[in-house]
């Protein structure tokens, strides 16, 4: 028996979607992430604008940023669920991949907190960093 | 189903079936872009660690707004879009390869591989550019707190700091080099001397003095230098994602030839098409991620 009938026998039914159904589906999801990215565009475009007003609102640019992040998980959702099929595997195996990722949660949220904590520790124990790198007014950066 | 095929079938999958009803090397290229997305998960978190630990962060419209053939136009996050919408658009002829894949249509599959390796190339050429642009510009930064240097964003500088005006520009110019002040008069002039600072030989011979008289300091955007990491991130994670794109492009190059010979037509299915099209999707996956970290917030 050869390699390729192996390959084939493997797969004991077929879940595809019809052709043409298939066509518009990933159609449709080309506008949807085109559509998110200018949005996505849009609002980091907004930040610039705001960052010229010196008294400008953190939690403003925050909130959007926030958004920002929002949108980008649902491309990632769409490009992994449509373009790479995975919405149409098997739910125990979409598990095997979606599970392991669940360790990015504890990953982003430890090292962030970690980096935010240096930074504050710094601000309190060196007054020079301090004094050298905190936002004074007009200073075209956040 | 026979019972001797189902004794040889034991040696892949115990039970005789796939129990995710998937290829063997399909599964298995799922499972290395998994770990993948944990190597560029940590490079990126490693990012967000250092910036977290930072009071100033340089604005990523500020960084990114060249475009090439405009000269010093401020064009925020005009470039990066058309990157983003190439990589968009060759992961959509990608599917499109896999859709005729599953119905053998050979020709179909050339044409979609086609346009795919295109748009590859393309996001290539661009960050190529990009990168040029980055490293070769002359940007005006106060240096050792007293003079202005010319720098590009490297991976050893960063012209991205906080902007300063007033005293401690004027001062700092004085002590600058003739070639930065000849740079800055030709590049920044008032409007009334624009004339002449466009004529670089005539700007050479002129003294200090009256160079510093020419800079319009308003639109020279003499900025502190920023915090060095921006650059090794920046470069190290476009450049390893830069380089999936490459390989990426490789492979698809691979596939078509083998497209091309027939070799799927002979193997009676296109199942190496999904497998190179897992790992295009997951390129424009990261990239993404890296648009959203670099480019976005």
């Amino acid at each position: 028996m050869s390699m390729e009938q192996h390959a084939m026998s493997e797969i004991t039914f077929h879940h595809h979607v019809p052709g043409d159904e298939n066509v518009k589906r990933i159609k449709k999801t080309f506008w949807l992430l085109s559509f998110i990215t200018i949005i996505e565009l849009g609002m980091g475009f907004s930040i610039y604008f705001i960052h010229k007003d010196p008294d400008y609102s953190h939690g403003l640019v925050l909130g959007i940023k926030g958004a920002i992040v929002i949108l980008s998980l649902a491309k990632a959702f769409y490009i992994v669920s449509i373009f790479m099929h995975l919405g149409d595997e098997i739910r125990n195996m979409i598990m095997t991949i979606a599970v392991p990722l669940m360790l990015f949660i504890w990953f982003i949220a430890a090292f962030l907190w970690d980096g935010n904590s240096y930074k504050n520790l710094r601000n309190k124990y060196d007054k020079h960093f301090e004094e050298r790198t905190i936002e004074k007014k007009d200073t075209g950066g956040h | 189903m026979s019972s001797t095929t189902t004794a040889q079938q034991t040696k892949w999958w115990n039970g005789g079936r796939s129990p995710f009803n998937v290829e063997y090397g399909k599964l298995m290229m799922w499972y290395f872009l998994m770990s993948d997305a944990f190597t560029f998960g940590a490079f990126l978190i490693s990012y967000g660690t250092i910036r977290f630990s930072q009071n100033f962060w340089p604005d990523p419209n500020v960084v990114f707004n060249a475009f090439p053939g405009t000269g010093h136009i401020n064009l925020p996050l005009a470039f990066v879009s058309v990157m983003t919408f190439i990589l968009i658009a060759s992961s959509v002829t990608m599917v499109l390869a896999v859709h005729e894949g599953h119905r053998s249509n050979r020709q179909g599959v050339i044409k979609w591989m086609l346009w795919t390796i295109l748009g590859g190339i393309a996001f290539l050429l661009c960050q190529a550019w990009e990168w040029h642009h980055l490293i070769t510009g002359e940007h005006a930064v106060l240096a050792d707190g007293n003079k202005i240097e010319l720098i590009g964003q490297t991976m050893g500088g960063n012209p991205w700091g906080k902007l300063i005006e007033g005293s401690a520009v004027t001062d700092a110019l004085k002590n600058s080099s003739h070639h930065t002040l000849v740079h800055l008069a030709h590049e920044y002039p008032k409007p009334e001397v624009a004339t002449t600072a466009a004529n670089l030989d005539g700007l050479e011979k002129m003294s200090a003095g009256q160079l510093i008289g020419m800079i319009d300091l308003a639109h020279a955007h003499i900025r502190e230098k920023g915090p060095i990491a921006f650059g090794g991130y920046f470069f190290g994670i476009t450049g390893f994602h830069g380089f999936h794109v490459f390989s990426g492009v490789i492979i698809n190059i691979i596939m078509l030839i083998m497209t091309v010979k027939g070799v799927f037509d002979r193997k009676g299915h296109y199942l190496m098409i999904e497998k190179a099209g897992l790992y295009w999707h997951f390129v424009d996956l990261v990239w993404v991620f890296v648009f959203l970290c670099f480019y976005l917030i």
